[in-house]
């Protein structure tokens, strides 16, 4: 699906470029896309560097056991097929907590390990497993309490109260990501 | 709010430390891991940077915006926010941009600036973390996720408008 995506994307923007003139512009985002996303991937490395690290010791010493067992509760029906104390379930208790706290930086090595420990129980090798898409799906929905960025951003506009949309974000979050389980727990009903 | 991440750190290392474990050993143990995890996932970013720049750059984005118009306005939603409803799945970065050019041209508190708020506040970058998760395990046939997954962002557009005409 993503094939047929991504290829959709580039070759409607090359054909707008030609159709517009718009070819001077294209080339040179062209030959710069290179160098923006080595700049995005070295900025990500320290970040996922430092965080797995600290990732790793909070596996060790047993952190990740108790933050896992404090958030199983509401974890736990949507993961039913998973060990409450596999790997792969501590794992997505730590990203979603981290979600929740808005650390999303702290948050993507916790998923990229959660995958991985996921793939290692699925018996189908290039298909997602039922717990992949449901993981997956929460990760593209705000979990984050505050909005924190939005609300700074706003701030620096010039916001009366930067904070007032908080109340309509926690509802539209929570309407998006029930939406999404939703859907996902019915397909996942269906035979894989 | 800034703090959180630190504090979050700290604890972890205390945490290590009073259960005895050799934390620093087990850091770059971890470290190790996470610059592999990159190695994964940067073919993944690369493209999807690419296809965003592509998509921007060659004006597509403003040409997807003017089909998509007419409906929006239909909806009762602000057209000055439609580009970055199109845009917030693909681009985390690029919805920023425009969530600030919109901030300046409208005001953060109109009702356009609340409902982009709003938005950028309750969706993720949707295509970027499919990419991304699947991509690490290269998994192919990624079944209903990207489905389940763009609903929750229609659900956000729609959402935001509802909450915020019925809140401030």
């Amino acid at each position: 699906m993503l094939n047929y995506i991504w290829s959709g994307l580039v070759i409607i923007s090359i054909l707008c470029a030609a159709l517009l003139g718009n070819t001077n512009e294209l080339s040179t985002a062209l030959l710069d896309s290179g160098a923006s996303s080595i700049e995005l991937l070295l900025k990500m490395a320290g970040i996922m560097c430092l965080w797995s690290g600290i990732m790793k010791i909070a596996e060790e010493s047993g952190f990740t056991a108790v933050i896992a067992k404090f958030f199983s509760p509401l974890l736990r029906p949507l993961f039913p097929n998973l060990k409450k104390d596999s790997p792969a379930f501590r794992s997505i208790t730590m990203n979603i907590s981290a979600n929740i706290l808005g650390l999303g930086n702290a948050a993507t090595p916790f998923g990229l390990k959660a995958m991985e420990q996921l793939h290692t129980l699925n018996n189908k090798n290039d298909t997602a497993s039922n717990e992949m898409v449901i993981f997956v799906v929460m990760n593209t929905a705000s979990l984050q309490l505050l909005p924190t960025t939005v609300a700074t951003l706003r701030q620096s506009y010039g916001s009366i109260a930067p904070f007032e949309i908080i109340v309509p974000v926690w509802i539209s979050s929570a309407c998006a990501l029930t939406a999404a389980l939703t859907i996902a727990c019915i397909f996942n009903q269906k035979k894989r | 709010m800034e703090f959180v991440m630190p504090v979050f750190a700290g604890i972890v290392v205390i945490f290590g430390l009073v259960k005895r474990v050799p934390v620093f050993d087990i850091f770059l143990k971890g470290a190790k891991e996470g610059m592999l995890l990159l190695y994964n996932i940067a073919p993944t970013i690369m493209g999807l940077v690419f296809a965003v720049d592509l998509l921007r750059s060659s004006g597509a984005i403003n040409v997807i915006c003017n089909f998509v118009e007419p409906a929006a306005d239909f909806l009762g939603f602000p057209k000055e926010i439609v580009p970055m409803v199109l845009l917030r799945p693909v681009s985390g970065s690029g919805s920023t941009a425009l969530l600030t050019s919109l901030y300046q041209d409208c005001g953060p508190d109109s009702f356009a600036g609340q409902v982009a708020s709003v938005l950028a506040g309750s969706s993720e970058t949707t295509f970027y973390a499919v990419a991304m998760y699947f991509g690490s395990i290269k998994v192919k046939k990624i079944r209903h996720t990207l489905v389940a997954a763009l609903i929750a962002d229609f659900t956000a557009a729609v959402m935001s408008i509802i909450t915020v005409r019925f809140f401030t």
